[in-house]
């Protein structure tokens, strides 16, 4: 493409690989971040360690700039305002549940991760992490039968009402439960308009005006934009559920290609943790 | 009764004699039951009767009352001289181990002052209307040195009710009185303000003698202990049972009590201050109960929960230990019910026509607070409503709140409703009600300790509309079910409340049947419904506060949504309007 920037082309296995190297960095760069968290670390702190960690691995740009959520804001109690996403000088305690979510660019490459956990021990968090379990499978496999987004997206509300849980990527902007991601380039400066990367917003900016004139949209959300069979490409998927003062969330890249669809990676934390806890 | 045959003794006590009566087997462990003032032991009739099965029961009748001497000039009615009476009636019927202590009125505030000066003594210390004078004193200073408004209506709350005190103060009158025959009145009055009938013993053939003679109880002990009150700490672990309509006693008063008792449990009832006379039933229980928590006898689930809920603490919850029963909890404004009161401490049991719902409503409930039970339930089904109640009181107790919830939605026309469209929601929302009411309000009645019923009602009770006949038919009658039912148990201490949620969003909008269309149209409706509801945005949670608001408070009807609350407002001031607006075709 002239304008240097493409999206995923799933069918290189050689392209899907630098994505899936990329958010192979990321998880290692959660695990090791999250090591680090002790009680009294502000959530500015845990962005200003994922931020140094990412840039000393070799990411150049953003799609958006590290995030943490602690306690209670793991499920965005009382956010109204887009400003309430970013970090504050909350502290870590005993007990609280945190999240983890960057999306840095390396080389062009991106990913967009999302790394739940808590620090010791909390029953409801042990609960709500099992039962997220679910919607890897439930959005995997309605994908795979190419229902409208926006149908999959109903039907994971559906579940998490049914687990009595609440839906919270709704909180998103555009209430997204995911997003195309692709290969960042373009002309603008690498840059950050805070929290996303310049060339990110350029690059989605782009996408949302393409897509809408093929009847899509690169946000999946519920809304009627999104009243179409999955698109084929890279997909970031986030589904947020929370419970009370306790949000878990998983976020990682769907490859979906004309007929079928898989994660990038099955080799992930949550998807680890959840069989160990299957198996136990 | 077994074991009912009273021994009577006399034991010189300091200066006087007391008559001592004793029954039960004096093997077991003693309970030593105080009465106040104008009675004597015979006040205690009912409540012995029903402890004697278990344990040693001791009363004696208080200097200058019933047959013990009465002793002349107010320095003899002093706490030092009811102490010794105290210590000399221990030392005959149980000398050499420690008593369960149980106070009523003056026998209770004695029995403070036993505590605080003798507490190796005592086992356990029952509490009832009649509270530790060295704390009233520092309550009332607490209370005026931050005079803030609830403060002050608190103090002067006590104060009107204490009427009488300053009264005995006044020298001759009061004995006058007495002698002169205001004991009848007395005891008239006892039956039409307590429901406390006169019966052989009480009142006390003595009383214009008791009533006269223990006027000095209040002029040797009162001004002095109120205006120099002392530390009244002790360490005996301590049950108050405080009755909410007590005409001397304000409940307000075991305020701050903690402070000073490490070992204190909180029981209230709804009832008069001569409770071990209107509800022997539920003192000699409570008093058992505090017994065998104290002593760590084993006690059934609904025991453990009961002392568990009594006890005072910091992390004490404000729910804890009561169980709570919700219908249709397996989704909606029921599941969030549920969790509001298991986040409170509550056991809940949630029940629901889906047995799946409610077993999830129960596990997520049991991350919040105690483990809940689930019950596949459906509530228009009496004999299965039958079985439930009967399980829930055989495994777990009476409850202490109930809420009636389940409902289905139903809209169209009327003239397109079936006869099985009617019969459907009314068996539900108004049947199911019923049936929730009617049993669990008779369970509650018999155990009488109180209670609360909420039953969901909804706005369109009183929101008259051409496109819910059926439903808001069957609403309104919920509504005016619970009014009368209110109204029949006030007497037991058992609230009920109508909850009008008006528009949240559940999936009571995926579930309703729009009458008249087809099965196409049908989707087509409760998806623009449930959008419509998704829209407005108000959660069930908010309707679930409510709900456990207006339990505390014993509310009669609470419209949550700003648009019920108007609703409700409308149809007082205009029903005209309401009428008008009930003509709009919004189907």
């Amino acid at each position: 493409m002239s304008n240097k920037v493409a999206l995923a082309r799933t069918d290189d296995a050689a392209e899907l690989d630098r994505f899936r190297e990329i958010q192979r960095l990321c998880y290692q760069c959660a695990d090791e971040v999250a090591a680090t968290l002790e009680p009294g670390v502000t959530e500015r702190e845990a962005c200003r360690r994922m931020r140094r960690w990412l840039l000393d691995h070799g990411v150049d740009d953003w799609l958006h700039v590290p995030f943490a959520w602690f306690g209670d804001r793991t499920a965005f109690r009382g956010f109204r305002i887009p400003t309430q996403f970013l970090p504050t000088n909350v502290r870590l305690e005993e007990g609280m549940p945190y999240i983890l979510d960057f999306a840095p660019v390396r080389d062009g490459y991106c990913a967009d991760i999302g790394y739940a956990g808590v620090l010791g021990e909390n029953r409801v968090w042990e609960q709500v992490d099992a039962d997220l379990a679910a919607h890897r499978e439930l959005i995997l496999g309605l994908v795979r039968e190419r229902r409208k987004f926006a149908d999959i997206y109903a039907e994971v509300d559906a579940l998490i009402d049914r687990q009595g849980y609440q839906n919270r990527h709704r909180k998103y902007p555009g209430r997204v439960i995911g997003h195309q991601v692709g290969v960042i380039g373009g002309l603008l400066p690498k840059g950050v308009a805070f929290p996303f990367g310049v060339r990110f917003l350029q690059t989605i900016g782009r996408e949302l005006v393409k897509e809408r004139m093929a009847g899509r949209s690169p946000l999946w959300n519920g809304a009627r934009q999104s009243q179409h069979p999955p698109t084929p490409g890279l997909w970031a998927v986030e589904p947020h559920i929370g419970f009370r003062g306790v949000g878990v969330k998983f976020e990682e890249l769907l490859v979906v290609t004309e007929d079928d669809a898989y994660w990038l990676d099955d080799d992930l934390p949550h998807v680890r943790r959840w069989a160990a806890r299957a198996a136990a | 009764m077994s074991g009912g045959d009273v021994r009577v003794r006399r034991v010189r006590g300091d200066g006087v004699d007391l008559a001592v009566y004793e029954q039960g087997d004096p093997a077991r462990p003693t309970v030593l039951l105080v009465h106040g003032y104008p009675d004597t032991h015979a006040v205690w009739d009912e409540v012995a009767a029903r402890l004697v099965d278990r344990f040693h029961v001791v009363r004696y009748d208080v200097r200058g009352s019933g047959a013990s001497s009465r002793p002349y000039g107010r320095r003899r009615y002093t706490f030092a001289y009811l102490m010794s009476d105290l210590r000399a009636v221990l030392d005959a019927a149980a000398p050499d181990r420690k008593v369960h202590l149980v106070g009523h009125d003056w026998g209770s505030i004695q029995s403070w002052e036993a505590v605080r000066t003798m507490p190796d003594r005592f086992a356990s210390f029952t509490s009832i209307s009649g509270p530790s004078l060295d704390h009233v004193g520092r309550w009332f200073r607490a209370g005026l040195r931050r005079p803030t408004p609830r403060n002050l209506r608190r103090l002067a709350g006590q104060g009107l009710r204490s009427w009488y005190i300053g009264f005995f103060q006044t020298p001759l009158v009061p004995e006058v009185l007495w002698r002169a025959g205001i004991g009848r009145p007395f005891a008239r009055a006892l039956e039409t303000g307590e429901g406390v009938a006169p019966r052989p013993g009480h009142p006390a053939r003595t009383l214009p003698r008791d009533g006269s003679a223990g006027v000095g109880l209040y002029r040797a002990n009162m001004p002095q202990r109120l205006l120099r009150p002392r530390d009244p700490s002790t360490t005996v672990p301590t049950q108050v049972i405080v009755p909410t309509r007590d005409r001397f006693v304000s409940p307000h008063l075991v305020g701050g009590l903690a402070a000073h008792v490490p070992d204190l449990s909180l029981r209230t009832i709804a009832a008069g201050h001569w409770v071990p006379r209107s509800r022997p039933d539920v003192v000699a229980r409570w008093i058992a109960e505090h017994i065998d928590r104290v002593t760590g006898a084993p006690l059934a689930p609904a025991q453990e929960r009961a002392v568990r809920g009594a006890r005072v603490g910091a992390d004490r919850r404000p729910f804890e230990g009561a169980l709570v029963v919700v219908t249709g909890a397996g989704s909606g404004i029921g599941r969030a019910t549920a969790l509001a009161f298991a986040e409170r401490g509550a056991e809940v049991v949630a029940a629901d026509v889906d047995g799946a719902a409610a077993r999830r409503t129960a596990e997520l409930a049991g991350l919040l607070g105690p483990a809940a039970h689930a019950h596949e339930v459906d509530v228009s089904d009496r004999a299965a409503m039958e079985d439930f109640a009967k399980a829930v009181e055989h495994d777990l107790g009476v409850p202490d709140v109930v809420v009636n919830n389940a409902g289905i939605g139903m809209a169209g026309s009327f003239l397109d409703h079936t006869e099985d469209d009617w019969k459907r929601v009314l068996d539900v929302n108004l049947w199911g009600v019923v049936h929730g009411s009617r049993l669990f309000a008779a369970q509650m009645k018999a155990r009488g300790e109180g209670g609360h019923i909420v039953n969901t009602s909804s706005a369109a009770a009183f929101t008259p509309s051409r496109t819910l006949p059926a439903y808001a038919t069957s609403k309104a009658a919920v509504l005016m079910l619970t009014e009368c039912l209110r109204a029949e148990l006030h007497g037991d201490g058992i609230g009920v409340t109508a909850i009008c949620p008006g528009i949240v969003n559940t999936n009571i909008t995926r579930t309703s049947r729009f009458v008249g269309r087809s099965d196409a149209d049908q989707e087509t409706n409760r998806r623009r419904a449930s959008r419509a509801y998704a829209l407005r945005g108000f959660g069930p949670e908010r309707v679930a506060e409510q709900i456990v608001a207006s339990v505390r408070k014993n509310r009669a009807v609470v419209p949550v949504t700003p648009e019920a609350r108007l609703a409700h407002l409308v149809a007082r001031v205009s029903p005209a309007a309401m009428r008008r607006l009930a003509r709009l075709n919004l189907g």
